[in-house]
C-alpha cells in the first residue's frame, strides 16, 4: 500500500500551520466582528486538519516523535511550508487575497487527495475537503466585493494581487519529491491544479474587475525549507513557549 | 453481563461541552463500542469539524463517565467515514431548535460544491423563513450567523458539512 513521505505530508502540514498562525494574528483586529470571527474560524479549521497531517507524520517517522514535537521543535530551515503563506497579513485586502490564492490552490489539492492512493491522506483529506470548499468560497467573494468595491479597496486588491502573484508560481512547480509522490498515486500532477486553480482565478479576477498580472518572476524555496525572513518571526512566537520552557506542558 | 445498552445508556449522559442540550448520540458521533473484557470498554469516537477544540474534553468525559461507573474505558478516534451533519438525530435536531440554535438540513446540496445560495433557515424564535446570512462563520467552527427579518433576532445556525 502507497505511503507518502514524511517530508511530503509535512509540507501538507506547514503550509496550513502557517497560515493559520497568520490569520490568527487578525484575532480582536479584524474590521468588524463578524470578519474577525471568520479568519479566526478558518485558522482553527487548518491549525486542526494540520494536527491530523502532524499525527501522521509523528508516525511516519517513528522515533517516538509527536505532533506537538513536528509543530514546535523544528526550526525555520526543517519548515516545509510554501512561500505565499509565511507573507505578512498585510492591509485586509492582502490577507483576502493571500487567502484567496491558497484556499484556491487547496481546495483543488484536497478534490485530489480525497482520492490518494495513501489511505490516511485520503482520510484526512476527506474530512478537510468539505471545511476548505467554506474557505474558498468565502475568500472569493471577499476578492469580488473588495475589487468591484469602492475605488478605494480596489486599488488595494489590485495592488495586493500584484505583490502576490511572486508567491503562487511555487504551488505548482514540482520537484523531485512532488513527482515521486504523484508517480506512486499519492499526490495530484501540479499541471492539473495549475489548470484549475487559473480557470477559477480568471474568473474570480474578472468578476472582481481586477487584472492578471503579467507574466513574472516567480519565487521558489519554500517547500525545500528556504524561507525568506518572515518565518523565523512566526516561529518564534508559535513556539516561544517550547523554547523558553523546554518540555513544558499546559 | 455488560452489554453496548448499558454503555450508551452511560454515554447518554455525556452532553456536548459546547452545546449541553446534546449528548454525544445526539451528534452522532459515537462510531463503535467494543466490549473486550467484562471492565474494558474501547469507544471509538469520530471528530466533527477538524479544529473543534470540544473533542478532548469529550474524549476525556466520555472516559471520566465510563470510570465512574466502573469501567476501564480507552477511547479511539476514526477518520472514516467522515463525520456529517446528516448523523445527527432528528432529537438532536429538535432540541437544538429548542435551545435556539437553527439546526443542518438535512441531505442538503453538495457540500464540497464551491459556490452555492445560503440555505434556507428557519428563525428558531418566530419561526420565520424571512432569514438572512449574516456570516458563514460563526461563534464556532460548527455555525453559521443569520438574522431573522421578522423578529430581528440574531441567531446560530448550525452549518452542514
Amino acid at each position: 500500500m502507497a505511503q507518502a513521505s514524511e517530508k511530503y505530508v509535512l509540507r501538507l502540514a506547514d503550509n496550513i500551520l502557517i497560515l493559520g498562525q497568520r490569520l490568527g494574528e487578525w484575532c480582536g483586529h479584524g474590521p468588524v466582528l463578524e470578519q474577525d470571527i471568520a479568519l479566526t474560524n478558518i485558522a482553527l479549521d487548518l491549525i486542526g486538519q494540520s494536527r491530523m497531517l502532524y499525527q501522521y507524520a509523528a508516525e511516519i517517522r517513528n522515533d517516538g516523535s509527536t505532533e506537538d514535537d513536528l509543530a514546535m521543535k523544528r526550526d525555520v530551515f526543517d519548515y516545509y511550508n510554501c512561500l505565499l503563506v509565511e507573507q505578512p497579513n498585510g492591509d485586509w485586502g492582502k490577507t483576502i487575497v493571500r487567502q484567496f490564492f491558497f484556499d484556491t490552490y487547496h481546495y483543488y489539492l484536497q478534490e485530489f487527495l480525497v482520492n490518494s492512493s495513501d489511505q490516511r491522506l485520503s482520510e484526512i483529506a476527506r474530512k478537510s475537503f468539505k471545511e476548505v470548499a467554506y474557505h474558498a468560497q468565502y475568500s472569493a467573494e471577499w476578492v469580488i466585493r473588495l475589487g468591484d468595491g469602492t475605488e478605494e479597496s480596489h486599488q488595494r486588491v489590485q495592488s495586493s494581487v500584484n505583490d502576490l502573484w511572486t508567491f503562487t508560481g511555487e504551488l505548482f512547480t514540482p520537484d523531485e519529491l512532488d513527482r515521486e509522490m504523484q508517480e506512486q498515486g499519492i499526490g495530484p500532477d501540479l499541471d492539473v491544479i495549475a489548470a484549475n486553480w487559473n480557470k477559477k482565478v480568471n474568473e474570480i479576477l474578472e468578476i472582481a474587475t481586477l487584472q492578471i498580472p503579467e507574466e513574472t518572476f516567480m519565487q521558489s524555496g519554500g517547500k525545500q525549507g528556504e524561507h525568506g525572513e518572515y518565518l523565523g518571526f512566526i516561529l518564534a512566537e508559535l513556539q516561544f513557549m517550547q523554547r523558553a520552557y523546554p518540555d513544558m506542558k499546559w | 453481563m455488560v452489554t453496548e445498552k448499558t454503555i450508551r445508556e452511560i454515554l447518554s449522559e455525556v452532553k456536548d461541552p459546547e452545546i449541553p442540550v446534546l449528548s454525544l448520540e445526539d451528534m452522532g458521533i459515537i462510531r463503535d463500542i467494543t466490549i473486550s473484557s467484562p471492565t474494558e470498554i474501547i469507544v471509538t469516537i469520530t471528530p466533527t469539524y477538524s479544529g473543534c477544540p470540544a473533542m478532548d474534553t469529550i474524549a476525556d468525559d466520555i472516559e471520566s463517565a465510563l470510570m465512574e461507573a466502573g469501567f476501564s474505558p480507552t477511547v479511539k478516534t476514526t477518520l472514516d467515514p467522515p463525520w456529517t451533519t446528516d448523523w445527527m438525530s432528528e432529537e438532536g435536531r429538535k432540541k437544538l431548535e429548542d435551545y435556539g440554535i437553527a439546526p443542518p438540513q438535512k441531505g442538503s446540496h453538495n457540500k464540497r460544491s464551491l459556490f452555492g445560495k445560503a440555505p434556507e433557515v428557519r428563525c428558531p424564535h418566530c419561526k420565520s423563513m424571512n432569514t438572512a446570512m449574516l456570516s458563514q462563520f460563526g461563534s464556532t467552527p460548527c455555525k453559521s450567523l443569520y438574522k431573522c427579518q421578522d423578529c430581528f433576532e440574531p441567531f446560530d445556525y448550525f452549518k452542514c458539512i
